[in-house]
């Protein structure tokens, strides 16, 4: 069998979850379609970044990737194995080769386990080393991969700063010998001086073990910098795809464009020169998305004709995929971007009574 | 005169058995009528804390202590009694925070809120405060805004929430708007919005705006002077061009280089600041930030440095700052390298304190 370049294949990847009413009758009134249709390849050994707002599916679409969602539809090949119709047993062990990292390192470890139970837990799980000593050696190759000192292994997560606690977390997942990585918000709890260490680490790392990583993040600079592929979700699906690089200098779908626009950067000279794409109101509820082009709504290149009825394809254009209906007549410049009406967007569960909760006694007094 | 004048403020959190908080510790900073001062720095370095003592609303719990003087033109608002600072906060001075839902009444509409601080601040009422709160709801973005002042802030999202708040916050007409991180909660789209509307508020009524922030590429967009705080001190003030071009204080220059940029190819590696805001060293000790710093030398422990005031109102607290960029470095200065120097190293020896500065660690309570 001739290994494929890539590690992970995603077809056509749909996640709904059901949305429930109802007190006696519980009844499904719907589905939010976290994830609706999404296919990419991760290759061997690189990075692959997701970047969209909040809501539009990243994490779920990551956590469906490890089935730890299960998927509503669609196939997911690990190394050439199909993980959606894998039994329960093959699954965990196929687990131990995938691993996540995520956001807030403080919630996702246990703060009433030391780091040395942490980290020993999941080799005992997996029945990995032999003995005891077998087990000290790994986690102590662990521990300076990750630029831990040996003493932390008797201390609580608490004791720890913000990225110590976030490498005990990579540490974690490196212990078990993965070989992806779906990080999700890896820096983002992180002060900045401490997210470029954290970010240089998972560099490092990916240098010295060869690893592929899923990188999840809405800050679209650091995906920037540690993706070699980046691919842009809006409402539960991707509408471009493209080589890192190619991306940041030739964003062809309107959202992709407006969102790079928006991304402020840390020098006056660009800032006081950039025009900025500012889009009109919020994301629409993933409840309820717009039909055709999810993006139709506050696309500021929408023509009349299609993008309010047709769902666009990802298609290749140049060295990127794209899934709008006019990219190339955009990417050439021959259509040229108009003003958007705000439409009104509810956030999830509109419309309900406010509960009564502790407020303010007077209104207004807070400003 | 400035429009605000923040001279030597100091907010000290005092706990018995715990060790005293110098949450604020001499920080000074003044702001004129229609400029952008920011406020940046990493998390704890007492940005929040600066605003909510000179808004007058920091909790008050025993063992709290605020000393300096903020002058708003020309009145002391650290002096005043509840009752005028109310009728200055909202009238002149305005704050928004980074939560809207947190500082929007839940059970209240959206409108109510708006037409009571133009009852309280600019005496109108009945139908005129309406149609003026729907004309302020219209001018921050908010669609169909007749229909949105009947409804309840969590029937928003958390963007036009912020634009409620910002539409309250302009109701009074402040001189003075104060801006605690108010687009961190938010997507960058959204955050663009925001920000948009924040600079027509100051270019349109000449509001000064405090913008306090971490993300320096919101600074260098939005603010024309800056303060970089660390450990609760002022360590650098600059216009914003000097500031990105030249930056002075090792702090600032290690900010900077932290950065992961839009406009920067992939794998060019980051030179992060080893250590964490954690490892400080008390300002009474010497430089709070010689635990981390690069360029630390023999002076720079012992007492703390003072400040250095440079040209076109330039400043910096720093005994060994950054040689600006065409002058020679100053001879180095032996034993000036801590391990901390090699920028390659560090991801491994990241957090472990360089040299023989005595860094409060692992014990503190976070
Ligand atoms: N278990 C669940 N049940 C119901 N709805 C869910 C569930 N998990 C996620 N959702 C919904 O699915 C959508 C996508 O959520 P997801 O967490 O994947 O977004 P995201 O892109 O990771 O956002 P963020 O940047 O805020 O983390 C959201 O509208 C969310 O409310
Ligand atoms: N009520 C309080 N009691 C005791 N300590 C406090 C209190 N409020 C703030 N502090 C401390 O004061 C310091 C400064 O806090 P502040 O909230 O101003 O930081 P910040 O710069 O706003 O940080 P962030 O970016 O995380 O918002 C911190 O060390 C914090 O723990
Ligand atoms: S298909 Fe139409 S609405 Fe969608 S991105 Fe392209 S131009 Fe905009
Ligand atoms: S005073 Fe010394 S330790 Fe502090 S920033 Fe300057 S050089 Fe570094
Ligand atoms: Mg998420
Ligand atoms: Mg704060």
């Amino acid at each position: 069998m001739t290994e494929s370049e890539f590690l992970v294949e995603v077809r056509d990847l749909k996640v709904h979850f059901p949305i429930r009413r109802g007190v006696i009758f519980d009844r499904t009134v719907g589905h939010v379609k976290a994830v609706d249709g999404v296919d990419l390849s991760i290759p061997r050994g690189k990075t692959y970044g997701l970047v969209g707002e909040s809501g539009c599916g990243k994490s779920t679409l990551g956590r469906a990737l490890l089935q730890l969602n299960p998927p509503t539809g669609g196939e997911v090949r690990f190394d050439g194995v199909e993980l959606t119709t894998l039994p329960a047993g093959k699954l965990r062990s196929m687990r131990r080769r995938m691993q996540m990292i995520f956001q807030d390192p403080m919630s996702s470890l246990d703060p009433r386990q030391n780091v040395e139970s942490i980290l020993t837990e999941g080799l005992q799980a997996h029945g990995i080393g032999g003995d005891r000593d077998e087990r000290r050696r790994i986690i102590g190759e662990t521990l300076d991969a990750v630029g831990l000192p040996r003493w932390a292994l008797s201390r609580y997560p608490h004791e720890f700063s913000g990225g110590q606690r976030q490498r005990i977390g990579i540490a974690r997942a490196l212990v078990l010998g993965p070989e992806l990585i779906v990080a999700d918000e890896p820096v983002s709890a992180l002060d900045v001086s401490i997210q470029a260490q954290v970010v240089n680490l998972l560099d490092e790392l990916q240098d010295s073990l060869g690893l592929t990583y899923l990188v999840i993040a809405h800050d679209l600079a650091v995906v920037r910098h540690i993706s070699d592929i980046v691919g842009v979700m809006y409402l539960g699906a991707l509408v471009e795809e493209a080589p890192s690089d190619r991306l940041y200098t030739e964003p062809i779908h309107p959202y992709t464009r407006a969102l790079m626009s928006a991304v402020p950067v840390p020098d006056p000279d660009v800032e006081d020169r950039r025009e900025r794409i500012l889009l009109a109101g919020d994301l629409p509820s993933p409840a309820n998305p717009p039909t055709g082009c999810r993006f139709h709504t506050r696309c500021p290149w929408a023509q009349p004709t299609r993008c309010a009825d047709e769902r666009p394809a990802l298609r290749q254009i140049g060295g990127s995929r794209v899934a709008c209906h006019f990219a190339e007549r955009i990417a050439s410049g021959e259509l040229r971007p108009h003003k958007v009406g705000v439409q009104l967007t509810r956030p999830l569960g509109e419309g309900e009574e406010p509960h009564t909760v502790s407020a303010p006694t007077e209104p207004g007094s807070y400003v | 005169m400035a429009l605000l004048d923040v001279e030597d403020l100091s907010v000290t959190f005092a706990r018995r058995g715990q060790r005293t908080v110098h949450a604020v510790d001499g920080v000074s900073f003044s702001v004129d009528a229609g400029e952008v001062v920011g406020l940046v720095g990493e998390s704890g370095c007492g940005k929040s804390v600066t605003s909510l003592a000179i808004m007058g609303l920091l909790p008050k719990q025993p063992g709290l202590r605020v000393g300096g003087k903020a002058v708003f033109d020309g009145t002391d608002l650290l002096q005043l009694d509840d009752r005028s600072r109310r009728d200055i906060r909202g009238r002149d001075v305005a704050m928004i925070f980074q939560d809207p839902l947190s500082s929007l009444n839940p059970v209240i509409p959206i409108g109510l809120q708006v037409t009571e601080v133009l009852t309280r601040h600019r005496g109108m009422k009945g139908a005129a405060a309406e149609k003026e709160a729907a004309e302020l709801l219209d001018r921050v973005g908010i669609p169909d805004p007749k229909r949105r002042l009947k409804e309840y802030p969590h029937q928003l999202s958390g963007g036009m929430r912020q634009r409620a708040l910002i539409a309250m916050a302009v109701a009074c007409q402040p001189r003075l708007l104060i801006a605690d991180e108010p687009t961190t909660a938010l997507d960058v789209t959204i955050q663009a919005q925001i920000l948009e509307l924040l600079k027509e508020l100051v270019r349109d009524s000449g509001t000064a705006l405090v913008m306090i922030t971490h993300d320096l590429g919101v600074v260098a967009g939005m603010c024309d002077t800056v303060n970089v705080l660390y450990g609760g001190r002022v360590v650098e003030t600059a216009r914003r061009r000097p500031l990105f071009r030249e930056p002075r204080h090792p702090y600032t220059v290690g900010l900077l280089a932290s950065v992961p940029r839009l406009d920067a190819g992939r794998g060019e590696r980051l030179n992060p600041i080893p250590g964490s805001v954690r490892d400080l060293l008390p300002w009474a000790d010497g430089c709070a930030f010689a635990p981390r710093c690069a360029r630390r030398v023999d002076e720079c422990v012992g007492e703390p440095p003072a400040l250095v005031l440079a040209h076109d109102g330039r400043s910096y607290r720093c005994v060994n700052p950054a040689p600006l960029p065409g002058t020679l470095p100053p001879p180095a200065a032996a034993g000036a390298a801590p391990a901390a120097e090699a920028p390659a190293g560090t991801a491994k020896a990241a957090e472990a304190t360089a040299g023989p500065v005595p860094a409060p660690r692992e014990e503190e309570k976070p």
